[in-house]
């Protein structure tokens, strides 16, 4: 039984992480209907400002906490800012070209970015130093749950909570929305379509972000290549759960992260990412809608 | 006074990226030792690098949009000048002592260089012919393909294991490579025929992993990450050669399966599929209700693809006689589609002189090895933007027709 908690609650971590970069994707697809392949990196960016930041603050004798909460602003900062510069440089002068076009160009960028990530820094994986602390009181239960697992969980929960109000109750959100039905419509109703794209690659981005600096903390290392693995996981996540659904993308997320950890746990640990790719496959030829999408009729 | 605002918006580009790049460029630490470096130089160099290539890009965006504004007008003008390129690939009397040239060089290189080069001529080569049979998946028919290696892979250790475990031979081998391929072409293009094109890319970038994935831990198959070594070099005859006249005879067989592509790329370019494919990419909708068989056009599409990378596979396995999972990453499928990107999507000359330029460039100017990605991913962003056709963009066959004799049958 300790077994299965240990596996259920590192599966629902998990999850709650693809969930976190999966969130990205969607609402990027939701609006310009493009796969931000560069997304991945974004987060990978995201994990290492949170080590250099964390790293530098080290030496200079700041303490616990403080360095957790400095490296994760500066982390979503930079995050943000890569996620602009992103979109300015290869997706806005795409707008109107074929389909191809932009998702050559996001290709391009995921391999320009991982290599200057590469080229900057080193290939080697890079230890994370350990931001989080060990709480008191989560000693009992210690073998099934970690501080740091417990931090995603709500870290996660919070981010997930305040994306919803944003997008439901703020003029910019009302925005979003408004673009996401009709791009053509919204325009003419004088909603600057342009920002509205700009700022979904932010927030897109500082999810991805947050989940970044999780993930360093709570697997100990990282290196330039960690985005690719986690973004296609992401990817799977959001189509999983229907792509161009908020919602969807949160629940994809959870289901594929239970889903693999049951699978490593029960199964073997080797063919953990043939089992993502397996669902992926799956879910797109028996369900192309996703668990809460609406299937879209295309129009001619 | 637009010079200073110009300047001004150059300088701004310059502080963003500064910015930008300032935690990974110029600070650099090392949490074992817990000491920090700092680059201040490389701060330097990305200011200045930022504030000219700023420059370059907002003219080459106005460019780009006095471009567009250009060719509007100029479409309603029939005809336009051939530019150099154009005329060069039409007009016979220029091509032919060209490529007379190209192949006197081709035949003569093995005996003028060292074995050294003859490989490296010999792996250019393979990227050719794979970057043409990526072309017929992603130039003609329009479905990008991000999991190519996987078909690479699969004729590498068809090879590998019939030669290893039952000596077959290298010849009786290529076609069943080039079989295999195709044939697990079609075994993934079948379930995700029904996907659109970016769901597409998604799912092969999926099964190219798998692959991998499988070769890495099957053990008893595939030999897990340890890789299959003594593969047998290609025989003639069952003449002996070492490796030096090896290597020279895997180069005239690059030579003679660069020349069949090309042969049979260009003649299905024309033909009733490939007009099919051609007229998939350009609107699916359209293309069904005209009464293509969707189905077949896609898998046709997919097989043949997967058979030149299964065939050239085989060549690579016994050019290089070890080969193991590590050769079969992303990374090759993207290098071969920065190819198939640079030289014009569906262009047969454009994508060889992509893949050579891509290739040798890196092996000639060693300091630009480092680099190398970075500039095919920048390649991909450029190349989209500025020149979505490729460098020699393909020619489609027009008929044409002259406006005189239309207005005489008019009046007639």
């Amino acid at each position: 039984m300790d077994y299965f908690l240990e596996l259920f609650l590192s599966g629902l971590t998990r999850g709650s992480i693809y969930a976190l970069i999966a969130l990205g994707y969607t609402m990027v697809y939701g609006i310009i209907q493009l796969i931000n392949f560069a997304h991945g990196e974004i987060y990978m960016i995201g994990a290492f400002v949170a080590l250099v930041v964390s790293g530098v603050l080290t030496i200079y004798g700041f303490s616990g906490v403080s360095i957790l909460i400095l490296a994760a602003l500066i982390a979503i900062i930079y995050s943000a800012a890569y996620g602009y510069t992103l979109e300015k440089i290869a997706y806005r002068p795409l707008r109107g070209a074929p389909r191809l076009s932009p998702l050559i160009s996001a290709i391009g960028m995921s391999l320009f970015l991982q290599n200057y990530v590469l080229l900057a820094q080193t290939a080697d994986f890079l230890p994370f130093p350990e931001l989080v602390p060990e709480f008191e009181f989560m000693e009992p239960i210690a073998h099934i749950m970690g501080s740091a697992e417990l931090i995603i969980l709500i870290t996660s929960a919070i981010t997930m909570i305040g994306l919803t109000l944003l997008i439901k109750y703020t003029r910019i959100g009302k925005a979003m929305r408004a673009t996401q039905q009709d791009m053509v419509m919204a325009r003419l109703t004088g909603i600057n379509v342009d920002r509205v794209i700009s700022v979904t690659f932010i927030i897109g981005s500082v999810l991805a972000a947050i989940a970044g600096v999780l993930v360093g903390s709570y697997i100990g290392q990282i290196n330039y290549f960690i985005g690719f693995m986690a973004g296609v996981k992401a990817f799977t996540a959001a189509v999983l759960g229907g792509i161009g659904n908020i919602p969807g993308a949160a629940l994809g997320g959870l289901v594929l992260g239970l889903a693999e950890a049951m699978a490593a746990g029960y199964i073997s640990s080797a063919y953990e990412d043939v089992f993502a790719f397996g669902v992926l496959v799956l879910i797109l030829i028996l369900r192309p809608s996703g668990l809460l999408g609406k299937a879209v009729k295309q129009k001619v | 006074m637009a010079m200073i605002s110009y300047l001004k918006s150059c300088l701004i580009a310059a502080i963003w990226f500064v910015f930008l790049t300032f935690p990974l460029m110029v600070v650099k630490v090392n949490t074992l030792k817990n000491t920090v470096e700092w680059r201040w130089m490389n701060m330097l160099w990305v200011a200045i690098g930022a504030f000219i290539l700023s420059a370059v890009w907002r003219w080459a965006m106005e460019r780009r949009a006095r471009g567009a504004s250009q060719k509007e007008q100029e479409s309603s003008d029939s005809d336009k000048k051939p530019s150099l390129g154009e005329r060069l690939l039409e007009d016979p009397k220029l091509y032919r002592p060209l490529l007379g040239l190209v192949v006197a060089l081709a035949l003569l290189m093995p005996w003028v260089s060292e074995m050294y080069q003859v490989t490296i001529w010999v792996f250019a080569l393979i990227y050719v012919v794979l970057g043409l049979g990526l072309n017929i998946t992603v130039g003609l028919a329009g479905l990008l393909d991000l999991g190519y290696v996987a078909f690479f892979g699969v004729g590498a250790y068809t090879y590998a294991i019939l030669n290893t475990r039952f000596g077959l031979d290298f010849w009786i081998c290529l076609p069943i490579g080039g079989l295999t391929g195709a044939l697990v072409g079609v075994l993934l293009g079948f379930p995700i025929l029904r996907l659109r094109g970016d769901y597409l890319a998604i799912v092969t970038l999926g099964f190219g992993s798998i692959a991998k994935i499988v070769y890495e831990n099957w053990e008893g198959v595939f030999n897990g990450a340890r890789g299959i070594e003594k593969i047998a070099r290609p025989g003639f005859f069952g003449m002996e050669m070492d490796i030096s006249a090896a290597t020279t005879f895997t180069y005239y067989l690059m030579l003679v399966m660069v020349v069949f592509t090309i042969f049979v790329t260009n003649r299905l370019k024309d033909s009733r599929i490939g007009r099919a494919w051609m007229a998939l990419r350009e609107d699916e909708i359209a293309c069904v209700a005209m009464g293509v068989d969707m189905a077949r056009t896609k898998l046709g599409a997919y097989a043949l693809g997967a058979f030149w990378a299964g065939l050239v596979g085989v060549i690579f396995a016994s050019q290089t006689t070890y080969i193991n999972p590590a050769s079969f990453d992303f990374m090759l499928s993207a290098i071969v589609l920065s190819m198939v990107v640079l030289g014009g999507m569906g262009s047969i000359v454009g994508v060889v002189i992509a893949a050579l330029v891509l290739n040798l460039l890196p092996e000639y100017l060693r300091a630009f090895e480092d680099y190398r990605m970075l500039v095919f991913g920048a390649v991909m962003v450029l190349m989209m933007l500025f020149r979505p056709q490729g460098l020699v963009s393909n020619v489609r066959k027009t008929y044409t027709h002259s406006k005189k004799v239309h207005a005489e049958e008019a009046n007639g």
